[in-house]
């Protein structure tokens, strides 16, 4: 590629420790046992003509491109397929290779477009290079014989076409698609010379099963399969490596650019959390940040039945900054507040914080982490002593049983959902806790050995008879236990589990799982080699999500299964920087690193650091803000990148709220549905547009770097550098980089990070220190962080939310793979393609009873309000159990959730609300509501009065 | 009560068989004659099928080729007493055609009924696994290696060796495949040998099993041979109702079972690899190599893939011994081939015979010559990958060795004859056009380069730019010969190139000279 430097290497790497010395054109090259002679040749710079290898997918040997000579060998072996051997000797180049090479290429030509120059790969083609490479002068066969230049283009997908007269039937892109993506939504139909690359059964892309992760337009030698950006606009000219802002899987990509343009999203095949693969989020839906809806001059008012009025960043800076002092003097200092944003950087986060600490004056500072992973931090701190998960992704390649609850990995997760599937179809056992039957409980070659389809709300219930077994049928580990745990805890533990009210038997009836399959789990998951766990906000939104936490580190350390790679305990983090700006001291009880704020010493640091003194109670969660704001005593709120109004549960709660409440900042990148209570409009910097950190699920810190200038003029860490000086609190950073040093020198999990030491290592997993300089890809390797790992009982209390007879079933909720989070990204985006409302997925006997067919609009009614979204006839949920999906703002998902919430950490019971649901004609009361003031708003914004040119 | 034998194989029902059988039903009912007829094997004389033979006291007595209007005047003639008749043959063993070959592999064929086992067994069946079952699989693997049989699928591999592979790669579980997917155009041996004698290719593959460490066999058969799919399963299930298959082989503790997956049409499924997806239940796609099927076979694990008549002449190599076996043929060919003589012949039909007969001696002396009488031009030897053979050649030999030697091949042993009208650049055309149709379609110089050889061949036929396109079909065939993944896209050029350079004339060209 024109802009990429890489090697391919054409075949994958060897893990072999073993080392073999051969000879390729007369040098000596030493690999290790099991390269391919393709790629021991690579690796001393010889470069072997091929077409159907790359370095990402195994190889296949069917291009014949790469024929070599082996003294002693019969033939010409292709050397991707053959393995080298101690004292082998290949010859590369020849006339006999140079004959049959030119022989194959003037065949691919015979049945090859002749449109070189005006191809949207020209340049970027391999097929172009190899033919090129081989001296190819003539097609002797000439042009009119029998080919396929006239197939027909599918351009169903909204981001890549698929042109078939351009295939060399190289097979890359199916095997991307079963080894790298494993969808296996790709085929070859037909053989011989009709063979053609076939979308699952000879559809179109977007009728198949494809899911759009783009690995084989990644894989694709030629124009065949090519991103739509590139045929509209042509080839990038340079490209700048950075991370993704979505899911918590943080991949690493090359955002190639023309000038201040992107023109794709590669992924990079050294990231190392993706290894070049992508979903179809990050790889396609980009083209929000450039979205017309973007708001890019900052805007103010005084009332939010005021037409907005755009100014200059001064004037909305000092307008901000006027009303939060004059709240503070009119209402106390502990009258206002700020959220902080898992989609910003660390930098920008820690900053929000230190804003409100140090310039507020007071810890009312919360982030979205306490809606969706607080409950993580709680329980891994109190059982390991560390709010994170152990491991690097990497580690599941060594796992042999996979136990993963209450995530949705491959709509979730997806880049990291591909892995664990490889590895599962490598022979890993699945354990799958979960109420749906997501994908992966059977998908192609993938099928979970025990689908426990319990309940919603009965996780600690499930969690605890697995213990149950693992304990009285003696399965434990405890020998790891008494040389690693507080083993007074964990005889305590023991006797609380074994008790016959937490047998599998007793608690079927509660999670509706049959005993001996929770047996047979708990036996494969104790003794089935490396056990790993993974979980998901399916195990945090509920009122004891810290207790299944808890639960779920009892069970690893039990078994063992803590401080090597294959096992662990692994939260699939939901946004791009949860772990970051849960690090970044975003809550209201805690500094950056998780210290306390009444410790003493720590809190002499801070203030030494930041020169001012700071409060030692902590400050206001955001479910406290919303009840302070409607009591009258929380009057302001500065609001980074969250969008509260949309996801936050019982969300007429918080739209009353809001409306008390006398400044309201939003920074964001459009006009949110928070921005439609708000007094002050920020325009935000995307992703694109600024440099920071983001840290991923597995403490992965990674570069994001600024590829196009802020389509408002400021990044998102100078607009609250610039209300800190506003509001009086001195702040004067020239760079991210600075706030990192900063955070280093303040934090002893990130003593040893730096922007130099990223650049260098192109990713720090944290802790990094004088301890662990190269960073921790798993924790607790030797001792816990705490000392000796912890257990803690695991009562059993179940939730308010009951089905009843008048809300006789359960709504969870969940996301889906084409959509994020709220939606403000993705539904400006082609994305929506797949997705354009969110539906109330039902059981078809449930249907059946309630009189609902497929498509019609259902109202779905809790105790706290009611809302209309349109039924989808699913077996994938359990009767009694309805799920829908949150992204778009206008199906009130959060109008039905409750203010039911976690016990430690009040992260909100999205999973489990008792819903009745009945055949309805029309949106209920609540959408037509909103939607009227939803108009309102986007009138006021409409006619908005425009700042003048005086600049 | 008179026993007649009259045969179930595939060419003598096609030839008119079952009417034979019912007639004679109906009529020795209604003449009240005592009347048992056997469903034999062929005797592999296939100008007499119908073949019907009678058991008298002076032994079998034949008469063919016999069709149901016959039968009338047969039984009136004295058919049950072995009496004369325009059609009596007399004793068939004593026809020169069956005397004067070495049956081996075929030697119950046409005598016995192929689904009985007790017939089987009477006739020497089992004692080759008896033997086996008291040897160590080292020592099984030593007898076949000694015995010097090669795979007779067309490779000549030597099985023993293939079989060590396997026997000393670790593993749980380990399979005996055999290759039943007879696609080459005129053949038809492994058909006869499943038709007419199933219980030895299964007592074959269970010594293979116990030789190499495997408990599962399968045999992937052509959807296109369901009388030899009704014949295999009946024998598999006798031998399990016999204690011969299952857990517990005739008493000695150990394990094989086997059963039979019918393929799906493609020709390119006999290819090993391609054989091993699809058993998988995957689309027939070739394997590269390494890693061997001996090694990361079926399912991942070592598998020993040999062809039908190869895993057929085991039981004899067991029964009696490798030296007596390996006494018969020339050079390294070893044992006996099983001939198959069709296309323009005489006598076509089966011919097992020891390796070193000369292909004149079989083609005339056996064979008879072309059917219509006109004098054989050409042969195509082993099958549609197979050089095609001038009439100066003839003397070679049947022996692997030799035909490597002029670049030919003996293959499957399939013997394709024909007259001096034909059209050898039509049959050129054609190798390439069967390529087009049976590639898998994974390697570049075989889907693509197969199709530009039909093209290219016709350009020449049709006389543009002859010598340019001559030029381009020798570098074309030169392409697919070292660049194609498998033996299908690299022998494909065999029979192009032979024909081109025995019969340039039919191609246009004014002389060999011009050719080359």
């Amino acid at each position: 590629m024109i802009i990429n430097n890489e090697t391919d290497y054409g075949t994958p790497a060897s893990l072999s420790a073993n080392l073999v010395t051969l000879e390729i054109d007369g040098r000596k090259v030493t690999v290790p046992e099991g390269t391919s002679v393709m790629r021991a040749a690579g690796e001393t710079g010889i470069n072997i003509p091929k077409l159907c290898a790359t370095d990402s997918l195994d190889p296949f040997g069917s291009c014949r491109m790469c024929l070599v000579q082996i003294e002693g060998a019969r033939g010409y072996p292709a050397s991707c397929t053959t393995p080298v051997a101690e004292g082998m000797k290949v010859c590369t180049q020849n006339e006999k290779l140079a004959n049959i090479r030119r022989g194959i290429a003037e065949l691919y030509i015979s049945d090859h477009p002749l449109d070189c120059l005006t191809c949207s790969a020209n340049g970027d083609c391999e097929l172009q290079d190899t033919v090129g490479a081989v001296g190819l002068r003539e097609v002797r066969y000439g042009y009119e014989g029998e080919n396929h230049l006239d197939a027909a283009k599918d351009g169903s997908n909204p981001y890549f076409s698929f042109d078939p007269a351009k295939c060399i039937v190289c097979s890359r892109c199916v095997r991307a698609c079963e080894e790298t993506q494993g969808t296996y939504a790709l085929t070859i139909d037909g053989r011989g010379f009709d063979s053609k690359v076939s979308p699952s059964q000879n559809q179109a892309f977007m009728d198949s099963e494809c899911v759009s992760c783009g690995a084989c337009v990644q894989a694709c030698p030629t124009a065949t399969l090519m991103e739509k950006s590139v045929i509209d606009h042509g080839l990038p000219e340079h490209s700048v490596i950075t991370t993704c802002a979505y899911c918590g899987v943080g991949c690493s990509f090359r955002a190639e650019m023309k000038g201040e343009q992107v023109i794709r999203m590669v992924p990079d095949k050294n990231g190392q959390a993706n290894h070049g693969h992508s979903c179809v989020k990050g790889r396609f839906a980009f083209g929000y940040a450039t979205h017309k809806d973007r708001i890019t001059t900052p805007m103010i008012r005084d009332n939010i039945s005021d037409a907005w009025q755009e100014v200059s960043w001064e004037e909305a800076i000092e307008f901000a900054a006027e009303k939060l002092k004059q709240l503070q003097a009119k209402y106390g200092r502990d009258s206002i507040g700020g959220i902080t944003s898992s989609r910003c950087t660390n930098e920008e986060t820690y900053l929000v914080q230190k804003l409100v600490r140090a310039g507020f004056g007071n810890n009312n500072v919360d982030t979205c982490a306490r809606v969706c992973h607080s409950p993580t931090g709680y329980g891994l701190k109190s059982t390991f002593g560390e709010s994170s998960g152990t491991q690097n992704f990497d580690s599941v390649k060594k796992s042999d049983v996979i136990l993963v609850i209450g995530a949705n990995p491959t709509d979730g997760h997806p880049v990291f959902g591909s892995m664990m599937k490889r590895r599962l179809r490598e022979g890993a056992k699945l354990i799958v806790a979960d109420p749906r039957t997501i994908d992966l409980v059977k998908s192609p070659h993938v099928q979970a050995d025990y689908h426990l389809k319990l309940r919603p709300g009965t996780n600690v219930a499930l969690v605890t008879a697995l213990a149950h077994v693992i304990v009285t049928e003696d399965l434990a580990d405890e020998k790891f236990v008494s040389e690693r745990c507080d083993t007074e805890s964990f005889a305590k533990w023991k006797t609380f589990v074994a008790k016959p009210e937490n047998s599998p038997e007793a608690m079927a009836e509660v999670t509706g799982v049959p005993a001996d399959a929770i047996r047979g789990a708990a036996r494969l998951y104790a003794t089935g080699g490396n056990g790993a766990i993974y979980y998901g906000l399916g195990v945090t939104e509920h009122s004891q999500g810290s207790t299944t936490v808890i639960g779920i580190a009892n069970l690893a350390m039990a078994t063992g299964n803590i401080g090597r790679d294959g096992v662990g305990v692994n939260p699939l983090r939901g946004q791009n920087n949860v772990q970051g700006s849960c690090d970044m001291g975003s809550f209201p009880h805690e500094f950056v690193g998780y210290r306390h704020v009444s410790d003493t010493k720590t809190r002499a640091l801070f203030e030494s650091a930041w020169k001012v003194e700071l409060q030692s109670e902590p400050g206001l969660r955001i479910p406290n803000m919303f009840s302070a704001a409607i009591d009258g005593s929380f009057k302001g709120l500065y609001i980074q990148g969250e969008d509260i109004a949309q996801s936050d549960p019982d969300i007429q709660h918080v739209h009353h709220a809001l409306r008390q409440m006398e400044c309201i900042i939003v920074q964001d990148l459009f006009l949110n549905e928070t921005a439609k209570f708000a007094h002050v409009f920020l325009p935000g910097s995307s992703f694109l547009e600024k440099n920071g950190t983001f840290t991923n699920a597995e403490r992965r810190i990674s570069p994001v770097r600024k590829v196009m200038t802020p389509l408002g003029g400021k990044e998102d860490w100078e607009v609250t550098q610039d209300l800190a000086n506003a509001v009086g609190y001195p702040m004067n950073y020239k760079h991210p980089s600075e706030i990192m040093d900063e955070i280093a020198r303040l934090t002893p999990q990130f003593a040893g990070v730096s922007y130099a030491k990223i650049e260098a290592m192109g990713s720090i997993q944290w802790p990094c220190n004088d301890e662990f300089p190269e960073g921790t890809p798993t924790m607790h390797a030797d001792h816990f962080v705490r000392g000796q790992g912890r257990f803690m009982l695991t009562e059993y209390v179940p939730t308010d939310e009951k089905a009843s007879r008048k809300y006789p079933l359960l709504l969870t909720t969940g996301r889906i793979l084409s959509q994020y989070n709220v939606g403000a990204q993705t539904r400006r985006t082609d994305n929506v393609a797949w997705h354009e409302e969110d539906r109330l997925e039902i059981h078809p006997h449930d249907a059946e009873e309630l009189g609902i067919n497929d498509a019609d609009w259902v109202g779905i009614k809790s105790r706290a309000g009611e809302t209309v979204l349109r039924a989808l006839i699913s077996e994938r949920v359990q009767p009694g159990v309805v799920y829908t999906t949150f992204h778009f703002p206008h199906s009130g998902a959060n109008v039905i959730t409750t203010d039911n919430s976690d016990w430690a950490t009040n992260c909100p019971e999205y999973k489990v609300t008792a819903v009745h649901v009945a055949k309805v004609s029309e949106p209920s009361r609540w959408q037509k509501q909103y939607q009227d003031f939803s108009d309102k708003q986007e009138t006021l914004l409409k006619d908005r009065i425009v700042a003048h040119e005086h600049e | 009560m008179t026993r007649v034998f009259i045969s179930r194989d595939a060419t003598a029902l096609s030839l008119g068989a079952e009417q034979v059988v019912q007639t004679l039903q109906q009529q020795a009912t209604a003449r009240n004659l005592p009347l048992e007829i056997v469903r034999n094997g062929s005797r592999g004389m296939f100008w007499l099928e119908p073949l019907v033979e009678v058991e008298t006291a002076t032994g079998r007595v034949a008469y063919g080729p016999v069709q149901a209007s016959d039968i009338t005047g047969l039984l009136d003639a004295g058919l049950l007493e072995g009496s004369g008749h325009p059609l009596y043959q007399g004793d068939i063993e004593a026809l020169p055609y069956f005397k004067n070959q070495k049956r081996l592999t075929f030697a119950r064929v046409g005598i016995t009924d192929p689904v009985s086992f007790d017939d089987y067994v009477q006739h020497d069946g089992y004692r080759g696994l008896k033997n086996a079952l008291k040897l160590s699989p080292q020592e099984i693997v030593k007898q076949v290696t000694d015995s010097g049989l090669r795979g007779r699928g067309g490779a000549a591999f030597p099985t023993g060796i293939k079989w060590n592979t396997v026997l000393n790669a670790p593993s749980e579980q380990k399979y005996i495949v055999c290759n039943a997917d007879e696609g080459d155009s005129g053949t038809f041996s492994d058909r006869m040998i499943m038709e007419g004698d199933p219980f030895v290719l299964i007592e074959g593959m269970t010594i293979a099993g116990l030789a190499v460490g495997a408990t599962r066999g399968y045999i992937y058969l052509r959807v296109e041979y369901p009388h030899a799919h009704a014949a295999l399963n009946e024998a598999i299930a006798s031998a399990y109702r016999n204690g011969y298959l299952g857990d517990n082989i005739s008493g000695s503790g150990k394990a094989f079972h086997l059963e039979v997956r019918l393929g799906a049409g493609a020709y390119i499924c006999g290819e090993e690899t391609s054989l091993l997806e699809s058993l998988e239940g995957k689309r027939g796609l070739v394997r590269f190599k390494p890693p061997l099927p001996a090694i990361v076979g079926l399912f991942g694990q070592p598998t020993v893939v040999n062809n039908v008549i190869s895993l057929a002449s085991v039981p004899i190599i067991l029964d009696k011994g490798a030296d007596y076996y390996r006494d018969y043929g020339m050079g390294r060919s070893r044992g006996t081939l099983p001939l198959q003589l069709a296309g323009n012949i005489k006598h076509p039909g089966l011919f097992e015979v020891a390796f070193g007969m000369t292909l004149r001696e079989l083609l005339y002396d056996y064979g008879g010559g072309c059917a219509n009488g006109r004098p054989i031009r050409a042969v195509q030897v082993g099958g549609p990958l197979g050089a095609y053979l001038p009439e100066a050649q003839f003397d070679t030999p049947l022996d692997y060795e030799a035909f490597t030697g002029i670049s030919a091949v003996l293959g499957h042993g399939g013997i394709v004859v024909h007259d001096d009208t034909v059209d050898m650049a039509e049959m050129a055309r054609y190798a390439m056009e069967f390529c087009v149709e049976e590639s898998c379609g994974k390697c570049t110089p075989c889907r693509i380069g197969s199709v530009r050889g039909v093209e290219v061949i016709e350009r020449i036929v049709q006389g543009t730019q002859r010598d340019q396109n001559t030029r381009l079909l020798r570098d074309l065939c030169d392409t697919m010969t070292y660049g194609s993944l498998c033996a299908m896209g690299g022998m494909t050029p065999i029979p192009v190139i032979s024909a081109l350079n025995y019969f340039p004339e039919d191609f246009g060209i004014k002389s060999d000279v011009d050719a080359a």
